[in-house]
């Protein structure tokens, strides 16, 4: 039963990073464990919450459903990466702003995944956000100012 | 954004804010730290074995082949521990029998249901401990599980407990055992003198599924015991004070050897209150000599973490032809899980509150099962309780030919009335919330389009107070460092910070709060009940009378004048006695903070507060669905939540409860359910086939918050955040009688369920 | 998760020798969505993961005279962003933007889909009603599969030791056909279908069905092509009978199970249901 390792060279966070995982591992496993990102979350570990949502190579990804071993040159962005520097984006300061988080542990993935559909769709319907963000769950906010952050980050008018 | 304060909170400075939450960078940044993030020099991993089987006796378990495996370092079982002693210990809800306690951690001589923890491993990492899993081996003697709440109570029934007797009424214990833990009764009036004087009755059983509270994190626990005996523990809990407790009394040590870190927690419910991971956890590390982190899955968290009870119920309502409620009679079944403890005792206090009903008779009955052991789940017990009687009430109405609200508004509880249960009740909103609602845009509003429908119900919750500790320490810089022991799950840090902000007369900016371990600030309860911005926020503002106070001393003492002069005044400005040349002294708090190093010390505000007192809080909404009859599926067009507040401290926040509420109820009335097979085993234990609602399953939720300040606090505040789960289920069901004519008597009403009870009736 | 291991296979016969080398134990891996679950959960005994989608030829969507081909490891986001797809095929639009949520979609390919070989796959009803054509690579060299042969049971299929799907490829739409995959799940997003159903038809100039093919899932072992259905339309104009009556041969071709997404009454007044309103909705598209 006993694991290999792998030596995995990508980039994460705009940072060159080579770390070495467990075969075994998930991205999400690596991040958390191996490189200490821990602002990626486990919620399900089976691709039905969004907690663990992270960029990999320009496309939202549940990272509980790639294999550490798979990113080997791949470009991958966290929440971590969001802000830059103390710089919070627009969209994390709508978050605050609209208290579009109460326990927060779904806010790195909501983030993440927000981020990526402004990014393709800078103008979205309440629909087309509500559609982009159904695979990520939020048991504390019943969705509401998650909806009205995103629309705030995308310049819409927030009733 | 809504910035405007409302009325009730115009006379305050802070009150009625919306300032950014001080927690809220690190979790917008990935900064939090939560319990499963947690690194310590040395850590190893944990996982726990469980058992296959709903109900089996243990008949050995053989733990050296994974003892043997390379990176093992210890296996527990239920003998490892110290041996329970058959006492209660405060669980943070209440009490309970610490060898139950422990079983239920750890089973000992049987497993009582799918899920039920066997072993635990520590190991040099995850994949090792996992792998060990499949090396324990337990025989087990298997025994027929019981499911269903009515089959539990019948004579004959295969027992969980042999040691269980049900307590009586008259707090005897019956003869022989049962599953049927306890039988309690509230009464009121002549039950059936009232069902004389009534013109309608309508009596309906109704069953609810068992539904989690679905917190997006997964449980964690992690320990250190240290070389000289000492215990760290790190959890993401509810109460720390409270874990301290529990793991103190199983692992025997006193409650100063051990230490609990609240992490941040990834929502709780109140299924964060329970300790699993947490004595497993230390009992490893005593065993390694090192901290040991323990997580689960998200299947461990469905199978064997805290769901709410499943039940079955019945409800008996009178009234007369003008709507005049004469008579209630209540039914509630509770499963309790393995273990005896449902909330049961609650839903009975909370049916009929609403309203003021003469004759009133309300059973209940706390029965195990083969199931998880319950435990809280936001109003534990009211949302079922209340489906039945809103439910019965609303059919009533319909029966009537009455407006349901115009009929819940003439038999309203108010100030005065006193439930069957003796609460009396203070200055309440029950009437303000039904009356906002009836001149809410929504109730006013035409609903058109077939297979489209309107409903409406109440909610009850009483809250509760108790212990709460806060400390302040006033800085050079004219800010206060303010220290809590209750762990902010969806942003208690922000609204007890406000109210000590608000005493002081200062920004809420200008407030620091930290939430820190049990050795550091004095005894507080559990954030649930909807306690914490009560309590919290009380104990923050008798701190911050104390700085006042200590503040106003030190400026008599500079002036060199008599204390008795000194006013500390709601604009943050010190003043005393005009000087010899009768200039006015006075001083600001942040230039008489500069000077506390050198006049004589810095200066810490200290409360501990115990409020045997609440502010009852209530709500009533409004729900228009569609339903596809040839899918039974039901959409939810429109939703408006009207709540009492008291005082809205930190409004967003408010509307955020109210909102996250309506949307586990809305999930608790259309799909969340526990779907067992005949053996026990729970068939849809994951994210994907425990169906939570998705953004896409909600519309906007508007919210209307009602501010009948409680007399019963400084700044009239009541907890909100339970009593919006309450009324969803019972709304949801009316507005698909009135978009269908189909009155539903189950939960979830799931397109199965409806199509069931449509187009597949009968057979 | 098991003890799995990882292998990137650059070309076709790369990845055909690592599964051979790979034994029972070895899985193509594209993406991931279900092979990787079914390894951690350890419903499934994975030793091997051999990670095809770096393959040239297994990745995108080609668009020719005959028809269109698409690279069994493309993920679906690629798919219903290809707006030629949107325009001529837009039955696979709709497949493709219910398998999972957007996360799931960034990763998830029709090939997994199908290779997966659920009851219940959201893209293989649909990969059906198009007459696809599954192309196989394998140590005995390729072969091509009609897409309805290729499931044999709840997570079995044809695929022999060693062989794994390089692609799929549909012939080009006729003119005056539409096509239109549904399913029913009890919440808006991220569920498994509890019955879903597809029916493309191609509609004569006086509006009577000249061709069509109809599908349903989560209703059968396999997802089923029901010949019934589509005899039941084809020749007839597309009145309220004809389409009760397509309807009726889908309940009958139903046999579904009781299980936590649905019950069997539920399943076989879904199949129904859904074959109607497929029907319905493809000839609007036809139109």
């Amino acid at each position: 039963m006993a694991s290999e390792h792998v030596v995995v060279n990508c980039t994460i966070n705009g940072e060159n990073q080579v770390f070495l995982a467990n075969e075994r591992d998930s991205l999400l496993e690596a991040l958390r464990d191996r490189i200490g990102l821990t602002g990626v979350k486990e919620g399900c570990n089976n691709g039905n919450c969004g907690a663990c949502c992270v960029n990999m190579d320009g496309r939202i990804v549940n990272s509980c459903l790639v294999m550490a071993a798979e990113c080997e040159g791949a470009q991958i962005r966290t929440v971590e990466g969001l802000a830059d520097g103390d710089q919070l984006s627009p969209l994390q300061n709508a978050f605050l702003e609209q208290a579009a988080l109460q326990c927060g542990i779904c806010t790195p993935g909501f983030l993440v995944a927000a981020e990526a559909l402004l990014e393709q769709n800078p103008d979205p319907t309440e629909h087309e956000i509500r559609y982009w963000l159904a695979g990520n769950l939020c048991r504390c906010t019943g969705y509401d100012k998650i909806i009205k952050a995103v629309q705030q980050a995308a310049g819409q008018s927030v009733v | 954004m809504v910035t405007a304060q409302s009325p009730e909170t115009e006379q305050y400075n802070v009150i009625g804010t919306r300032p950014i939450r001080p927690d809220g960078v690190d979790k917008v940044t990935g900064a939090a730290q939560y319990g499963a993030d947690l690194q310590l020099p040395g850590m190893l991993a944990g996982r726990v074995l469980r058992s296959p089987h709903a109900h089996a006796n243990i008949k050995s378990i053989d733990t050296s082949k994974a003892e043997a495996l390379d990176g093992v370092l210890a296996v527990v079982v239920n003998a490892d521990f110290p041996r329970a002693a058959d006492k209660d210990v405060d669980t943070g809800e209440g009490s309970a029998n610490l060898k139950w306690v422990l079983d239920n951690v750890i089973a000992s001589d049987k497993v009582l249901y799918k899920g039920h923890a066997v072993a635990a491993v520590a190991a040099t990492d995850h994949h090792i401990a996992e792998d060990a899993l499949e090396l324990i081996e337990v025989e087990y003697d298997l025994l027929t599980p019981v499911l269903d709440v009515r089959d539990a109570m019948v004579d004959g029934s295969p027992l969980l407990h042999d040691s269980l007797h049900t307590s009586e009424l008259d707090g005897s214990k019956s003869d022989s055992p049962s599953n049927t833990a306890s039988h309690l009764q509230f009464t009121k009036g002549e039950i059936d003198a009232g069902f004389d004087e009534a013109d309608v009755v309508i009596e309906r059983e109704f069953e609810t599924s068992m539904a989690h509270q679905g917190y997006i994190e997964t449980h964690n626990g992690t320990a250190y015991w240290r070389a000289d005996g000492t215990l760290d523990i790190y959890t993401s809990t509810q109460g720390a004070f409270p874990v301290r407790d529990q793991v103190s009394a199983l692992m025997q040590l006193s409650q100063s050897q051990v230490k609990v870190t609240p992490m941040e927690i990834g929502g709780g419910f109140g299924g964060k209150i329970p300790v699993y991971l947490e004595p497993l956890a230390a009992l490893l590390s005593q065993k390694t000599g090192r901290p040991v982190k323990l997580t689960m899955n998200r299947e461990e968290v469905l199978l064997a973490t805290g769901p709410t009870s499943g039940t079955y119920m019945r409800v008996r309502m009178g009234a007369k032809r003008d709507g005049t409620i004469t008579a209630a009679e209540v039914h509630l079944a509770f499963e309790a899980g393995a273990y005896p403890g449902s909330p049961v005792g609650a839903g009975a206090m909370c049916s009929l509150a609403p309203y003021d009903i003469p004759n009133q008779k309300i059973d209940g009955y706390d029965v195990v099962v083969n199931k998880p052991k319950t435990a809280a789940y936001r109003a534990p017990g009211a949302p079922q309780a209340e489906f039945a009687t809103e439910s019965v009430l609303n059919e009533l109405a319909e029966e009537l030919g009455l407006d349901p609200l115009e009929m819940r508004l003439s038999n309203a509880s108010v100030e005065g009335n006193t439930t069957a249960a003796g609460m009396p009740f203070g200055v309440i909103g029950n009437v303000d919330c039904m009356t906002a609602a009836q001149q809410s845009p929504h109730w006013q509003s035409e609903l058109e389009g077939p297979d489209r429908g309107r409903g409406v119900a109440q909610g009850f919750w009483f809250n509760i107070g108790f212990e709460s500790s806060a400390y302040g320490q006033v800085n050079g810089d004219g800010q206060v460092s303010l220290v809590l022991g209750s762990t902010d799950i969806g942003g208690t840090r922000a609204s007890i910070a406000m109210q000590l902000a608000e005493t002081l007369g200062i920004a809420a900016e200008d407030v620091h709060p930290q939430v820190v371990d049990t050795a550091s600030v004095g005894f507080t309860q559990v954030t649930g009940g909807s306690r914490t911005t009560f309590a919290g926020g009380w104990a923050a503002y008798e701190c911050a009378m104390d700085i006042r106070n200590q503040m106003a001393q030190r400026a008599a003492q500079i002036w060199e004048v008599d204390e008795d002069t000194v006013e500390y005044g709601d604009d943050a400005i010190i003043r005393g006695p005009a000087d010899e040349d009768g200039n006015p002294r006075e001083i600001s708090f942040k230039d008489l903070a500069a000077q506390l190093p050198t006049s004589g010390g810095h200066i810490v505000g200290r409360a501990d507060v115990n409020k045997t007192s609440s502010g009852p809080a209530f709500a009533t909404h409004i729900v228009d669905v569609e339903v596809d009859r040839d899918t039974g599926k039901v959409e939810i067009l429109r939703y408006t939540a009207v709540q009492d507040a008291g005082t809205a401290i930190h409004p967003a926040y408010v509307e955020g409860q109210m909102q996250g509420g309506v949307a586990q109820g809305v999930g608790m009335a259309l799909n969340e359910e526990y779907y067992y097979d005949e053996s026990g085993d729970l068939k849809n234990a994951s994210l994907l086939d425990y169906r939570m609602p998705t953004a896409l399953d909600l519309p906007m939720i508007e919210t209307n918050i009602v501010e009948v300040p409680n007399p019963g606090h400084p700044y009239g505040v009541r907890g909100v955040g339970e009593v919006p789960i309450i009324p969803p289920a019972p709304a949801v069901r009316a507005a698909i009688a009135n978009a269908i004519g189909v009155h539903m008597t189950e939960l979830p009403m799931s397109p199965r369920a409806i199509l069931e009870a449509t187009t597949l009736g009968g057979d | 998760m098991q003890a799995v291991k990882y292998a990137r296979a650059s070309s076709v016969e790369e990845a055909i020798s690592l599964l051979q080398e790979g034994g029972d134990g070895a899985r193509p891996l594209a993406g991931g969505t279900d092979v990787i679950v079914q390894a951690r959960e350890r419903t499934r005994d994975i030793s091997l993961f051999v990670d095809i989608k770096h393959i040239p030829e297994l990745i995108g969507i080609d668009h020719s005279a005959d028809g269109l081909t698409i690279g069994a490891a493309t993920p679906c986001y690629q798919i219903y962003g290809d707006d030629k797809i949107q325009s001529d095929y837009p039955i696979l639009v709709d497949s493709c933007s219910l398998i999972g949520g957007t996360a799931i979609q960034g990763r998830a390919s029709l090939g997994g889909n199908l290779c997966n070989s659920s009851p219940a796959a959201d893209g293989i009803p649909s990969l059906i009603v198009l007459e696809a054509q599954v192309e196989i690579a394998g140590p005995n060299g390729r072969r091509s599969v009609p897409v309805e042969d290729f499931c044999t049971a709840p997570g079995r299929n044809v695929l022999a030791a060693g062989e794994f799907v390089t692609k799929l490829t549909f012939p080009a739409p006729a003119g005056g056909s539409g096509a239109r995959f549904l399913r029913f799940i009890p919440r808006n997003e991220m569920d498994i279908a509890v019955t879903n159903a597809a029916t493309q038809l191609r509609l004569n100039g006086d509006g009577s069905v000249a061709w069509a093919r109809v599908s349903i899932g989560a209703v059968a072992p396999t997802p089923l092509l029901v010949a019934d259905a589509a005899a039941a339309l084809i020749g007839q104009p597309l009145s309220e009978q004809t389409i009760a009556a397509a309807a009726d041969a889908s309940r009958a071709a139903a046999n579904p199970i009781t299980d936590m997404r649905g019950s069997i009454r539920q399943r076989v007044h879904l199949a129904g249901v859904l074959t109607e309103r497929t029907i319905r909705q493809a000839a609007e598209r036809a139109a």
